[in-house]
């Protein structure tokens, strides 16, 4: 089976959100970045089916350079090769043109993403890659089972879950629990060094919704704190100065 | 012309979340002229329930009642919710961002050739240029974002907007959708719902747990303040790791987000991961024997103390408010 992983290369989730001065560019002095977390469950799942059915696992950036050691960890994980489409993701639409490019270039019976990227939160781009590749696509799938050419899953709906089958190829935005992630060994980190990584160019430079500038939330402000031995306050103040009760 | 939104139903109810992009979309018509707002239901639901959609805004209601649609199946909602579009020349479609709704929108952006925002907090700027705000980096910031396509996609966050229903009732149609084959390649083989409980991503109040619960047994009062304030039940990523709780409970960057008027956080500490899926909430209470518990930071109200003995003394004060 030919498998694809589109991972994304975001701020570590205990990372301080700051812009530069003008508000335009997220600022990056002293941020972590790491495989989006939702990615790193459906790369996980990826290197188990990987190792049951044989065949070759590719994973995909679209970023700048500053996004390969990303890569090379998704190799040392597990990956059998990676590339990099060699540009700043601008929008959802513009990654998933170019993922729909390098994806049917490819030819994969299974395409894996991150329910949501942690950056931008859109949960769009598995869709749109459907949609422009004809297939269907699922989201958020916490269970992915492949036999033969049928795909049983479990897809997470508002209190519960839904079951699914559908035939391969098709996409998933996965999370939890499909897999547990993945730390890379020693020998996975070698080996990555030496795997390929191929960096290939954008293929439509179309957008839709760009983000111009960004802003924080108003600080909160600090915690009243009320006596254990004294509840009744605690419900009189979120009915008469809250209002939420 | 007019202003299309995606309205989903459950256990034979419009959701409220969908009644709020009703309203949303009747504010930015009033906004940019875009005429009236029509409502596309999909799948089987009554009349009546249909018809007070009209109290949140919307004139009209297509009604596609193929029974095929009752369960979610993506591409077949993404097609139906197309042909609403082009029947009704629209150039804006609104719904509100769900599990369904979230996959649903993603298609149709490339089907209706539409700029999609999702996350979107407020009404959009459309005095020249088309700007949307949203909230970003899941909820720690918003970014401001610009629109260039003819055809918008709003996804709404929950209370981006005041819901008032009044008695105004819409005209529901018949609606005929032409559904192919491939629309229905995947099958929905069985559904499992909690029924009869608040639903966490929609919920007002929600009342969350943590490891310092020490385990399920002690979720009784959880469920009890829960029941008393007619809340949903949420909590901690390992406490639906370690199989206490369900998954669909599981609170914060990995889990669900949620963005009710009050949340009551018990017995946890606060990690930013769990603070990500709530700094949408109005109003933070929290509960922790540990004065340090971060999570007193990001709370507006707070006591420290034992859970196992202020909770119980809470419930019953709460029951003798309310
Ligand atoms: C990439 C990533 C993503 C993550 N995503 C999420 C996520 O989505 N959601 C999430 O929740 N976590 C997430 N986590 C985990 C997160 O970092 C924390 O480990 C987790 O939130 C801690 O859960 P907790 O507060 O229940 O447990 P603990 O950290 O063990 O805290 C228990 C708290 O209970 C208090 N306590 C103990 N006994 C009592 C008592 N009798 N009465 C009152 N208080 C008591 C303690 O003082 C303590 O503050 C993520 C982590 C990573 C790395
Ligand atoms: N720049 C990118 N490069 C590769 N994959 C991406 C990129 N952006 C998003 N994706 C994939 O699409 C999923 C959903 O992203 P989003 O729609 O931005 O929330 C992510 O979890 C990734 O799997």
């Amino acid at each position: 089976m030919k498998i694809l992983v589109c991972i994304t290369h975001v701020p570590d989730t205990t990372s301080k959100i700051q812009f530069t001065a003008d508000n335009t560019k997220f600022d990056t002095t002293g941020v972590q970045f790491i495989i989006g977390p939702y990615d790193d469950y459906a790369l996980a799942r990826a290197v188990e089916l990987r190792d049951q059915t044989g065949g070759k696992l590719t994973v995909l950036n679209v970023g700048e350079a500053e996004t390969e050691p990303t890569l090379r960890k998704a190799l040392a994980i597990g990956a059998d090769e990676a590339i990099r489409v060699n540009s700043n993701p601008k929008d959802s639409f513009f990654v998933a043109k170019q993922i729909a490019h390098y994806a049917k270039e490819g030819g994969y019976d299974l395409i894996l993403m991150g329910r949501e990227s942690i950056d931008f939160n859109g949960g769009m781009v598995h869709g749109m890659v459907g949609e422009l590749l004809n297939m269907p696509s699922f989201s958020p799938v916490m269970k992915l089972e492949v036999d033969g050419n049928l795909v049983k899953m479990a897809r997470e709906i508002e209190g519960g879950k839904e079951l699914l089958e559908a035939s391969l190829p098709l996409i998933a935005g996965c999370q939890e629990p499909i897999a547990e992630w993945k730390i890379p060994n020693m020998r996975g980190i070698m080996s990555a060094r030496t795997k390929p990584l191929n960096v290939v160019e954008v293929v439509s430079d179309e957008t839709q919704a760009e983000a111009t500038n960004y802003q924080l939330p108003p600080a909160k402000g600090s915690v009243k704190l009320v006596d254990k031995d004294n509840v009744e306050e605690l419900v009189r103040l979120l009915k008469n100065e809250a209002k939420v009760l | 012309m007019s202003i299309l939104v995606y309205i989903e139903h459950s256990e034979g109810k419009v959701k409220k979340t969908s009644l709020e992009a009703v309203a949303f979309a009747k504010a930015l018509s009033q906004q940019t002229g875009e005429g009236d707002v029509v409502a596309v239901a999909l799948g089987t639901v009554s009349n009546d329930e249909l018809a007070a959609v009209g109290g949140a805004g919307a004139t009209k209601v297509l009604h596609a009642e193929d029974s095929r649609l009752d369960a979610g199946v993506i591409q077949a909602h993404a097609s139906a919710v197309a042909q609403a579009f082009q029947k009704e020349q629209s150039k804006t479609l609104v719904l509100a961002k769900s599990s369904l709704g979230d996959a649903v929108a993603a298609r149709l952006a490339i089907k209706l050739d539409a700029g999609l925002v999702s996350n979107v907090v407020e009404l959009p700027k459309t005095n020249g240029e088309y700007l949307v705000k949203r909230s970003i980096y899941t909820g720690k910031a918003f970014a401001e974002t610009k629109v260039t396509t003819d055809h918008k996609i709003l996804a709404i966050k929950k209370n981006a907007i005041d819901l008032k229903l009044d008695d105004s009732k819409a005209t529901v149609e018949s609606f005929a959708v032409n559904l192919s084959d491939s629309d229905f390649a995947s099958k929905i083989t069985s559904t499992e719902r909690a029924t009869g409980e608040v639903l966490l991503p929609e919920a007002d109040i929600v009342v969350s747990g943590g490891r310092g619960l020490k385990g399920p047994e002690n979720w009784g009062m959880i469920e009890d303040m829960a029941k008393i304030l007619g809340a949903a039940t949420g909590c901690s990523k390992p406490v639906s790791d370690i199989g206490w709780r369900p998954h669909h409970e599981h609170v914060g960057q990995t889990g669900v987000k949620v963005a009710p008027s009050l949340y009551i956080a018990i017995g946890i500490s606060g990690a930013i991961q769990h603070l990500a899926g709530v700094n949408s909430s109005k109003c933070i209470v929290v509960i922790n024997k540990d004065p340090e518990a971060p999570f007193f930071k990001a709370a507006d109200y707070g006591i420290v103390g034992d859970a196992f003995e202020v909770v119980p003394k809470l419930n019953e004060a709460l029951k003798a408010e309310l």
